[in-house]
């Protein structure tokens, strides 16, 4: 018996997509083709019926604010509330957590040197909630439990890419040594180019983008070295959340391969990509 | 002494780095109290009276009750934490986003469906500056 990790979802976190669902918008004109992109993911995640996602993602100045800033963060509750981010909680489902598989998680990836926060209380934001949206549209309660993963990218600098993706790996240890037959997927949120702020908001690269994509399924190492002020650069200020992606990739097989691929501008401010690749072992 | 960085030439970006966070860490916690619905009311109800409870520079004050989304950027405002006075305002992202770079609501809007702003010409300082005299 042992849990494993049969997939990993990249998935940007764009609130306004959350707003959209919530009221009920996801068919007008201008939100339909993004949305016409995630019915096939929906129906690939159903179909392979995960116990619990670990989701990488960051807080917003919801749970956490400037006076303590965790690099890494590990929620280890049964259940996390949905946190008022200054406009009213969302109107989703609470999170269930899965404490047992979570502390041995801090555990392990503490005992292999990566220094986790451990989290008893934090309410989830959009950055959680609006993947867990896309990919599982709107249930009266979540299919699966839910690990909560912060990275911090607010306050800089971020942990790098190279150290998020070894990050990855320890999970991937910790989930393998689980003595429990566990079907785990997880996400990276956050992305693609984007910036909020200053007069160079709006920026968007595709052509940035195009190549990451491509590169985090076949070389994600050479992903692991772009640093963060080439992400701001490149991909907008925001666009550093995509080191998250990289604790997603390390955390699945070298040969994981891409099943699903939606990138659409734009979604607010933003480029939204959500992928799918699937460890070939878990096939 | 002034640090410099190797972010610091890319064109109208403030990162919220550890300059940024000592200045502007009141002025963002006055922000965070807006995650609370009594706290929001508070503010709208009475601005000055409510940032009286918060140790704000005079232009950080300035910034907040004038809306200036940009110069909240500039005495260390983090757009996370300054977005929530817009939300208060019934502002989105989009709006703010549109307001900081200069443009109208309906511009912002047509570039982003356009494919947004590129980043020629966005990279650097100097290319942005160049850009701009021709």
């Amino acid at each position: 018996m042992m849990a494993k990790i049969v997939a990993g979802i990249a998935c940007s976190h764009v609130p306004a997509i959350g707003v959209a669902m919530d009221k009920g918008q996801t068919a007008t004109p201008y939100w339909e083709p993004l949305f016409k992109g995630y019915q096939a993911a929906r129906e690939w995640l159903a179909a392979s019926a995960p116990d619990v996602a670990i989701v990488v993602y960051n807080d917003h100045a919801s749970a956490f604010s400037l006076e303590i800033i965790p690099t890494f963060l590990i929620g280890v509750a049964d259940k996390f509330p949905i946190a008022d981010e200054g406009f009213g909680p969302r109107p989703v489902p609470e999170v269930e957590g899965h404490p047992r598989l979570a502390w041995h998680l801090a555990e392990s990836l503490i005992l292999d040197e990566f220094d986790m926060t451990i989290a008893n209380e934090m309410p989830v934001d959009h950055g959680l909630t609006v993947p867990l949206s896309i990919t599982c549209g709107q249930p009266s309660a979540w299919p699966f439990k839910v690990i909560p993963l912060c990275v911090n990218v607010v306050q800089y600098p971020p942990p790098t890419g190279a150290r998020c993706f070894k990050l990855g790996r320890a999970i991937a240890k910790a989930v393998r040594a689980y003595q429990e037959d566990l079907r785990v997927v997880i996400y990276g949120t956050g992305g693609m180019s984007h910036q909020l702020q200053g007069e160079r908001a709006g920026l968007i690269n595709r052509p940035f983008d195009t190549a990451f994509l491509d590169k985090l399924t076949k070389d994600p190492m050479s992903l692991t070295t772009i640093s963060h002020t080439e992400y701001m650069r490149e991909a907008g200020s925001e666009g550093v959340e995509m080191v998250m992606w990289h604790v997603m990739r390390g955390a699945l097989d070298d040969d994981a391969a891409e099943v699903y691929r939606h990138y659409h501008v734009p979604a607010s401010n933003t480029a939204a990509a959500l992928m799918i690749l699937e460890n070939r072992s878990a096939a | 002494m002034t640090r410099t960085n190797d972010y610091d030439d890319i064109p109208g970006t403030y990162v919220y780095d550890s300059e940024r966070g000592r200045m502007g860490y009141a002025l963002n916690m006055f922000c965070m109290s807006l995650n609370k619905a009594d706290n929001r009311k508070a503010f709208k109800a009475n601005e000055a009276a409510y940032l009286d409870r918060y140790k704000l520079t005079a232009e950080q004050r300035r910034a907040v009750l004038e809306r200036d989304w940009l110069g909240m950027l500039k005495v260390g405002g983090n757009i996370y934490y300054t977005i929530k006075i817009a939300f208060c305002d019934g502002l989105t992202f989009q709006d703010v986003a549109g307001m900081m770079s200069g443009v109208s609501k309906e511009a912002y809007a047509q570039m982003m469906l356009a494919g947004g702003r590129s980043p020629e010409g966005n990279r650097y300082k100097a290319t942005a500056d160049a850009a701009e005299k021709k």
